[in-house]
């Protein structure tokens, strides 16, 4: 059953350090958000794509890409889609700024 | 307003149909585009099945064009739905949930279906073919629960299933009527070399046995064959053949013999009705392979779109069996007759075979087994229909002279013509994979499949690819694979240190941009190494990027695959106290460490604490960081020495300590480990070690370029000195020349054959005046570390943000 969507807010875009990512859990759902240096904030779901699982937070970001931190992979923060020549995808969560607050919704 | 298109509906969601819409889709072909599927997925590789079954891929890396790609390409897609009428009269696709679609052109691609013996029994549980997803989840899910199975059929699909059911576990005997099996497609002798294989790997046989009968009750339990004997079985598999599926033609009305009939364009007897792939029969021909099916759709697809082609002449059939581990394949002829010259080597201790089939000193056949290197090359020939000559011969026999090898075959990729199809299952031209190469500048083959998708399918083509990039780099080939440091920049390491010297560039950013990386802001390859070489350059005014550091070098703790750290302290030389221990136990304890482990290198490696407490594990051990995450001094592992042991000639836990105070913390291109020994004995392991120092009665020799990992080295002997002041400065030397000439990421053993022992032996030991430049430049560099975990404790907005978890 599918439930509403809910908002959380999860900080102010300040307490995300450029190209760094941070873990936040929302509703019970472990996120890694990152703020590029664009000045977009992406929420991803905070698990590898990678048959061995893993976290993401901690992986380098490169404009909108993240490369993951235990297996290299290069996930697009904005689709959660791996690059090639992996495959696989990242459950991506909307994310709205509102003056300097960052919300996300699940 | 809007021209109204005309429509096309394409009946068969598979690699046939779709692969022929995509060829209409490239060349701009203007429909309105409908396509129906009986199965419930989207367009999937079918000949990839084997490997779903074998385990090697999933079902969801077999698919080739998701739902999104119809929807991207405004295709209107009804899987689960069958098409059971073309109504001619009215131009109206019927099916059987009572849709009525108009069509101004149709495609039937409908495929084959599993021939079922019409023995009885053969409706049985248990009994199934294997043509689709649905079957191979049913042998999947038989494997679970079943021990023994039979497959009937000694052919190509037929032993693809019985491997795959092998690696699931199950007894496998296959069954076939003949004694050879793949007599369709090889001759006897790659066809005995072939089943010694498979019994090998544990395939059993029943060879020359027709199946009368398939006993049981409801469910399976055994074959009858024709000669009385029996094998029980309780999961049955039918791979004897396949059979066209014209039932929709025959409703239809449309001429059908084996297949559905066609002339060269594809056109049924039905106007605005073709046919392609399995269910289609060519100047007599159902063909039941891949490669056929594609040349078909590019005629089909060029006719439709109005593009002038050739007609379609029939195809040269070639074979390659998809099992991992069992390389056969076979083009054209393969049986031969009085009137053909035979060319054949068999190998029996490298278990290899190779047979090619002359007609008038045409090449009309081939047959491998083993080494398939030259199939790309034989199928072309066959093609073609080449005259054998000399330098065929050499290439293809591989008997050429020396190093004429790799010459002829870029010969042969040369000679190949531009529109020839290099990558069957995607339809990828040669000439698609040069435009790749010379347009976006690519090197490599991942860059190729990312762009053409040659090669991402089954592989087969990939000695190919890289045959024909290997052509068109030509001797930039070697070099620009070795060149950029990365896919992000042609430029070299050195290239680069000197650009940043020479423009004053300041952070990676500034690097990137000025010197035109494709990607702005690097990947997880280039950027750690230019924020190095940045550091390197300006030890004082370089701002280290966090977010340009690894994970365990920004976090200072080394991450784990479920995301929890290790923490291992500073212990100088390997020495520790009572005091230390008790608090590294005690914290242990607190943080519920999982495990505490000795280290190569003489540490404690406290494993699993979680991502929050690594912080405060820091503050309660109070102790400096070990540094076991970092391109930096690991440990300096020393043997007990002149303290205590009675060998020992000198105090290798006094220098260790030493040595490992004054070098810590300094980041280097790799990681750096060092040990000192109090003599010869060399307890400590001195010649696996980045620099080992090994003391004797008058003093030290010191050894570098050790490495006991990947790629193991002995450590060579550098030189030999007398005063400890002596020994300091030379590892100082030595360090700093790695440190401003190392490769990121280079351990010293690679770097000493590359630079070479001489070349550094000549720049410190013989030039005094380098050697202190050198060592005065490490200790600049060295007067600005600082504990990066007490750093981290005394910021604490940084520290919640790397370590913190926010709940919410």
């Amino acid at each position: 059953m599918k439930t509403a969507t809910q908002e959380y807010a999860v900080g102010k875009v300040q307490d995300f350090l450029l190209q760094i990512g941070r873990v936040v859990v929302a509703g019970g759902v472990e996120l890694a958000i990152f703020r590029t240096s664009d000045g977009e904030i992406h929420a991803i779901e905070n698990r590898s794509p990678h048959p061995k699982g893993g976290p993401l937070a901690e992986g380098i970001v490169s404009g909108c890409y993240l490369y993951d931190p235990l297996y290299d992979w290069k996930i697009d923060l904005r689709s959660g889609e791996v690059q090639t020549p992996d495959h696989g995808k990242v459950k991506v969560y909307p994310v709205v700024l509102d003056g300097d607050s960052v919300t996300v919704s699940l | 307003m809007t021209v109204e298109r005309e429509k096309l509906v394409l009946i068969g969601n598979g690699m046939a149909g779709v692969g022929t819409i995509e060829q209409i889709l490239k060349l701009g072909g203007a429909y309105d585009i409908t396509v129906f599927g009986s199965e419930p997925h989207p367009n999937y590789n079918r000949i990839m099945l084997s490997y779903v079954l074998e385990g090697s891929k999933t079902i969801e890396e077999i698919v080739l064009n998701d739902r999104q790609w119809y929807a991207d390409h405004n295709i209107t897609l009804h899987t689960g739905t069958t098409v059971i009428r073309i109504d001619e009269a009215a131009r109206q696709i019927i099916t059987d949930n009572g849709m009525s679609v108009p069509y101004d052109k149709a495609i039937i691609a409908t495929g084959s279906n599993s021939f079922i013996l019409p023995v009885p029994g053969s409706d049985k549980e248990g009994v199934v073919g294997f043509r689709d997803i649905a079957d191979c989840d049913a042998m999947i899910a038989a494997a679970k629960q079943y021990r023994t199975a039979a497959v009937i059929g000694g052919g190509l699909l037929g032993l693809e299933a019985a491997k795959g059911l092998v690696n699931l576990g199950m007894d496998v005997t296959v069954v076939h009527l003949l004694e050879d099996l793949m007599e369709r497609q090889l001759d006897h002798n790659a066809s005995s070399m072939l089943q010694a294989e498979l019994a090998r790997q544990g395939v059993k046989f029943a060879m020359g046995k027709q199946t009368i009968e398939l006993t049981g009750d409801e469910r399976v339990n055994g074959l009858r064959f024709s000669d009385g004997t029996e094998l029980a079985a309780d999961f049955v598999v039918m791979a004897v053949g396949i059979k066209p599926n014209t039932l929709l033609a025959q409703e239809s009305g449309i001429t059908v013999n084996r297949g559905i009939v066609v002339d060269d364009y594809l056109q049924t007897s039905m106007p605005g009705v073709y046919s392609v792939g399995e269910c289609t029969e060519h100047r007599g021909i159902c063909y039941g392979l891949v490669a056929p099916l594609f040349e078909q759709g590019s005629v089909l697809a060029k006719h439709l779109c109005g593009v002038q082609t050739q007609p379609y002449e029939g195809s040269v059939v070639a074979t390659k069996l998809k099992i991992s581990g069992v390389d056969v394949f076979s083009a054209g002829e393969f049986t031969e007759t009085a009137e053909h010259t035979v060319i054949s080597a068999k190998d029996e201790w490298k278990r290899t075979y190779k047979k090619i089939l002359l007609k008038n000193n045409i090449i009309v056949g081939a047959v491998l087994f083993g080494d398939v290197t030259e199939s790309a090359n034989l199928q072309k020939l066959v093609k073609q229909g080449a005259e054998m000559t000399d330098e065929i011969y050499s290439e293809v026999m591989g008997t050429g002279c020396c190093g004429g090898g790799s010459a002829k075959k870029g010969m042969s990729v040369e000679t190949m013509a531009d529109e020839e199809i290099v990558c069957g299952c995607n339809g990828v031209t040669k000439k698609a994979i040069v435009d790749a190469v010379t347009e976006n500048g690519f090197t490599t083959v991942d860059e190729i499949k990312a762009c053409t998708g040659a090669t991402r399918s089954c592989g087969g083509c990939k000695p190919v690819v890289e045959q024909i990039l290997q052509f068109v780099l030509g001797d930039s080939f070697q070099q620009s694979a070795k060149q950029g440091i990365c896919g992000c920049t042609t430029l070299s390491r050195d290239e680069i240190v000197a650009e940043i010297t020479a423009k004053g560039l300041k952070t990676t950013k500034e690097v990137m941009n000025v010197l035109g990386w494709k990607q702005a802001e690097g990947c997880s390859k280039c950027r750690p190494a230019v924020n190095y070489y940045l550091g390197m350059l300006y030890p004082d005014t370089h701002e280290d990027e966090k977010e340009s550091r690894f994970v365990n070098e920004r976090m200072s703790a080394n991450i784990q695959k479920d995301g929890t750290f290790t923490v291992v302290p500073r212990m100088y030389g390997g020495v520790t106290t009572p005091e230390d221990l008790k608090r590294i136990a005690d914290v242990s304890l607190k943080y519920d460490v999982k495990v505490v482990k000795v280290t190569g290198g003489q540490r404690l490696d406290l494993i699993g604490v979680k991502k929050e407490d690594v912080p405060k594990v820091w503050e309660e051990l109070d102790m400096p960081s070990g540094y076991a995450y970092a391109k930096s001094l690991r440990t300096v592992k020393t043997c007990v020495g002149s303290q205590f042991c009675r060998f020992g000639t000198q105090d290798s836990m006094g220098m260790g300590a030493l040595l490992e105070r004054k070098y810590e913390r300094l980041d280097f291109p790799a990681k750096f480990k060092m040990a000192v020994n109090g003599c010869p004995r060399n307890c400590a392991e001195s010649c696996t070690k980045d620099i080992g120092i090994v003391g004797n009665d008058g003093g030290w020799e010191i050894f570098i370029g050790g490495n006991g990992g990947i790629k193991p080295r002995i450590a060579d002997s550098f030189c030999k000195v007398k005063t400890d002041e002596e020994l300091i400065e030379v590892c100082s030397a030595v360090m700093q020349y790695y440190r401003e000439t190392g490769n990121y990421l280079e351990r010293t053993s690679e770097w000493v054959e590359r630079i070479g022992l001489e070349q550094i032996q000549q720049v410190i030991l013989d030039n005094e005046d380098n050697r202190k430049e050198l060592a005065a430049r490490i200790d600049f560099a060295l007067a600005q570390v600082s504990d990066p975990w007490k750093k981290m404790l005394d910021d604490q907005e940084t520290r919640t943000a790397l370590f913190e978890q926010t709940r919410v």
